[in-house]
C-alpha cells in the first residue's frame, strides 16, 4: 500500500483500473478510434471549468461562479458572432469578428474574476458565498440579455474550436492540454504558484512572510474567470449556440474533479496532474457506462460512490504520509 | 459617517424587507392583502423547513447541500411504497414515513462525516448525487401523478380558508401549523438542552469543544440526521401541496436556501446562527421570487437581484468586520 502514497499515484492506479475493466467489458466499441475521439471532444470543456476550480482551492477559496462565468461570457459572444458577423460570414470578415468575439469573452471573463477577487480579497467575503452571488448574477445577467432563450447563427469558422481537429487531434484536447500544461508550469515554477500554495497551507503565516494577499487573491480569481471564459467558449462552439443555463451540472463536477484529483478543498495542496488523470477517470467511467447503456443517472450515482471511496482511502493514508496535528474536524 | 449597526444581519434583512414591502404597496396597493400574505407563507413553508435544516448544520460547523436530494428521494419513495403496500395509512403516517427515510439517508451522512471524518461539504456533494442517482435509477422516473389518500388528505388540508372582497380566494395551508412547529422544536433543541450547546460548541471550535468532553461525533452524527428528517418532511409537504410527486423536483434549491440562511446571518464558519435571522432570510428570498415584479423589476433579472442582496446581506457585515479588524490591529 505504501508504495501508492502519494493520492496521484492512487489516481493513476484508479484511472488505468477503470479504463481496464470498461476495455475488457465491451473491447471493441471502448477500444474504438470512434470512442476514442468522441471522448476526447468531450471532456476539455468540464476538464477546463475543473482546471479554474482547482486554482481557487489551492487558496483555500473556491469558485462557485464558473459556470455562470462561462455562460455569460459566451452569451456575449454569441452576440457579438450573431449580430455582426451572422452565419454567412467568411473570409477576414468572419476571423475579425471572432477575433472580437473571443477578446470580450476573455475580457470578460478577466472582469469577472476581478469582481469575484475584489470580493474575497478586498471586501473579506467567504469565497464560497461570494462565488455563489455573483455567480448568480452573472447567470442572471445572461438570462436577461438573451430572455432566457439560446443564441445562435455563428460564422461556421467558430465550429473548428470545439469541433476541429489539428493534425488528427481534437483542437479542444489540445487546448485543454495546452492550459493544464501552462497551470502546471504556474503553479510549480513561478513565485505566484509558489505563493498560492503557501497562502493556501497557512494564510497567516503567508501574511506574516509578507505576501500581498490582496494583490495574490485577485490574481488568482482573474486566473479562474479567464478559464471558466474559455471553457465557456469552447461551450459555445460544440453546442454551435450560447444559452444562460448550459452546462448546469458542471459546476458540481467541477469541484468533484478537483476534490477527486487530491485537491485539498481547505487550500495547500493540489497538483494539475492528479485533476488531469481525475478528469480522464471520469470520462473512461462515463463512456465506458454509456457503451454498457447505462443511464445518466446511473452515472451520477457511479459518480458520488467514486468521490467518498476516493475521500475515505485519502484521509485514511494521509496520517501515515504526513502526520499532520489533528485535523480542525470536518468542516 | 453616520454609525448604522448593520453588522447584524437580522436588521439589515428585516429593513430591506420592509423597504420591498412599502415600495411593492406603492407601485401596486393590492400587494398589502391577506391573499397575497397566505401566498407568501404557502411558498415559505418548504423553503423555511429546508432552511432551518441548513441553519442547524450551518451552525455545527458544517454545511449540507444533499438534503434536496433527500427530500426528493424520501418524498418520491413515500408516495411510491404508500401506493403499493398502505394506502390505508392516514397524512400522518406519510410524513412519517418520509421522516423516518430522511433519518435513514442523513445518518448514512452522519456516519461519513462523523465516523470517518471526512470534510462535511465533499461528503454531501456525494451523497447528492448518489442520492438522487440512486432514485433515478433504481426507483423511478416517473412522476406520480395519484398521491397515495394520506398525502391528499393532507394537501387538502387547511387551517383557514375564505374569499376576499374583490372575490379572490386565500387559504392557509396545515403544513404552515407543521412549519410552525418544526422552529419551536428546533428553538428548543438549540436553545434549552445541553444538546443544542453542544451544537454551538462544535461550531465554535471543534477543539475547544473536544477538550471540554463534548461528543463531536455524536454531534455530528445527530445534526445531520435531524437535518434528514427535516428533508424528508420538507419533501413530503411539498408533494402533498403540489399534489404530485416528481423526482426532479427539489434539487437545485440547495444553494438558494443556504443563500437565505447565510442571509439571516448565521455563519459559514460555524458557531453563529439564529432563527430569527433564517426566517427574514427566507422570507426576502420568497418575496422576491413571487414579488418582483410588484416593484417593476422584470422577472428574468430575479437572480441577478437576489445575487446582489446574497453579496450585499454578507459583504456589508464581512467589510465592517474588517474594518473593525484593522482599527484593531
Amino acid at each position: 500500500m505504501h508504495r501508492f502514497a502519494s493520492p496521484e499515484a492512487r489516481l493513476a492506479v484508479i484511472a488505468l483500473t477503470v479504463f481496464a475493466v470498461m476495455a475488457a467489458l465491451s473491447p471493441d466499441r471502448f477500444l474504438s478510434a470512434q470512442n476514442m475521439t468522441s471522448m476526447a471532444f468531450q471532456f476539455p470543456e468540464f476538464a477546463i471549468l475543473a482546471l479554474a476550480m482547482t486554482v481557487t482551492m489551492l487558496t483555500g477559496g473556491i469558485d462557485l461562479s464558473v459556470v455562470g462565468v462561462a455562460n455569460f461570457t459566451a452569451v456575449v459572444a454569441a452576440m457579438i458572432l450573431t449580430r455582426f458577423a451572422g452565419p454567412d460570414a467568411t473570409g477576414a470578415d468572419a476571423a475579425m469578428w471572432i477575433a472580437a468575439a473571443v477578446a470580450a469573452s476573455m475580457v470578460l471573463g478577466l472582469v469577472a474574476g476581478l469582481f469575484n477577487g475584489i470580493l474575497v480579497a478586498v471586501l473579506g467575503l467567504p469565497a464560497i458565498l461570494a462565488t455563489l452571488g455573483s455567480g448568480l448574477i452573472f447567470t442572471g445577467l445572461a438570462v436577461a440579455l438573451t430572455g432566457g432563450s439560446a443564441v445562435m447563427g455563428f460564422p461556421t469558422a467558430i465550429a473548428w474550436l470545439g469541433n476541429g481537429t489539428a493534425l488528427g487531434i481534437p483542437v479542444p484536447l489540445i487546448l485543454f492540454a495546452v492550459l493544464a500544461a501552462l497551470l502546471a508550469l504556474i503553479l510549480s515554477r513561478t513565485g505566484f504558484g509558489l505563493k498560492v500554495q503557501m497562502f493556501g497551507a497557512n494564510p497567516l503565516a503567508a501574511r506574516f512572510a509578507a505576501i500581498d494577499i490582496t494583490g495574490l487573491l485577485i490574481r488568482v480569481y482573474l486566473l479562474s474567470g479567464l478559464l471558466a471564459a474559455i471553457a465557456g467558449l469552447v461551450v459555445m462552439s460544440r453546442a454551435n449556440s450560447a444559452k444562460a443555463d448550459y452546462g448546469s451540472s458542471y459546476l458540481l463536477l467541477a469541484v468533484l474533479i478537483a476534490v477527486l484529483g487530491g485537491v485539498n478543498p481547505y487550500g495547500g495542496y493540489g497538483k494539475i496532474i492528479g485533476v488531469v488523470l481525475a478528469v480522464l477517470s471520469m470520462q473512461f467511467l462515463s463512456s465506458g457506462l454509456n457503451m454498457l447503456s447505462v443511464s445518466n443517472f446511473a452515472r451520477e450515482l457511479i459518480w458520488g460512490v467514486l468521490l467518498i471511496f476516493v475521500m475515505i482511502i485519502n484521509t485514511r493514508a494521509a496520517p501515515q504520509r504526513r502526520p499532520k496535528p489533528k485535523p480542525e474536524a470536518s468542516r | 459617517m453616520p454609525k448604522i449597526d448593520l453588522a447584524r444581519n437580522e436588521w439589515l434583512v428585516a429593513l430591506v424587507i420592509v423597504a420591498f414591502c412599502a415600495l411593492a404597496a406603492v407601485s401596486d396597493p393590492r400587494f398589502l392583502s391577506i391573499a397575497t400574505l397566505t401566498d407568501l407563507l404557502r411558498g415559505g413553508i418548504v423553503l423555511t423547513i429546508f432552511a432551518v435544516g441548513a441553519m442547524l448544520v450551518l451552525v455545527s460547523g458544517g454545511i449540507d447541500v444533499s438534503f434536496t436530494a433527500v427530500a426528493a428521494f424520501a418524498m418520491y419513495v413515500t408516495a411510491m411504497a404508500l401506493n403499493a403496500v398502505a394506502p390505508w395509512m392516514p397524512w400522518w403516517g406519510a410524513l412519517g414515513l418520509g421522516m423516518g427515510i430522511g433519518a435513514f439517508l442523513g445518518s448514512i451522512n452522519g456516519t461519513l462525516i462523523a465516523l470517518f471524518r471526512l470534510p462535511t461539504l465533499i461528503v454531501t456533494l456525494g451523497t447528492l448525487s448518489i442520492f438522487r442517482g440512486f432514485m433515478l435509477t433504481f426507483v423511478g422516473q416517473k412522476q406520480i401523478t395519484t398521491l397515495p389518500p394520506g398525502m391528499r388528505e393532507f394537501g387538502r388540508m387547511m387551517v383557514v380558508r375564505g374569499t376576499n372582497a374583490d372575490g379572490s380566494f386565500y387559504s392557509l395551508h396545515a403544513a404552515f401549523l407543521v412549519t410552525v412547529a418544526v422552529v419551536v422544536i428546533t428553538w428548543a433543541i438549540l436553545h434549552r438542552t445541553m444538546l443544542g450547546r453542544t451544537i454551538f460548541a462544535i461550531g465554535g471550535s471543534v477543539e475547544s469543544a473536544r477538550r471540554i468532553g463534548v461528543n463531536v461525533a455524536r454531534t455530528q452524527f445527530f445534526v445531520y440526521v435531524y437535518v434528514g428528517v427535516l428533508a424528508g418532511l420538507a419533501g413530503t409537504i411539498h408533494a402533498s401541496m403540489a399534489r404530485v410527486a416528481n423526482p426532479f423536483d427539489l434539487v437545485g434549491l440547495e444553494l438558494s436556501v443556504i443563500a437565505a440562511v447565510v442571509l439571516g446571518g448565521a455563519r459559514l464558519a460555524g458557531g453563529y446562527g439564529t432563527l430569527t435571522g433564517t426566517f427574514l432570510g427566507v422570507a426576502l428570498i420568497v418575496l422576491v421570487r413571487n414579488s418582483l415584479i410588484v416593484i417593476g423589476i422584470p422577472n428574468t433579472w430575479q437572480s441577478v437581484t437576489i445575487g446582489v442582496l446574497i453579496l450585499l446581506g454578507t459583504g456589508l457585515p464581512a467589510w465592517q468586520a474588517k474594518r473593525a479588524a484593522a482599527r484593531a490591529a
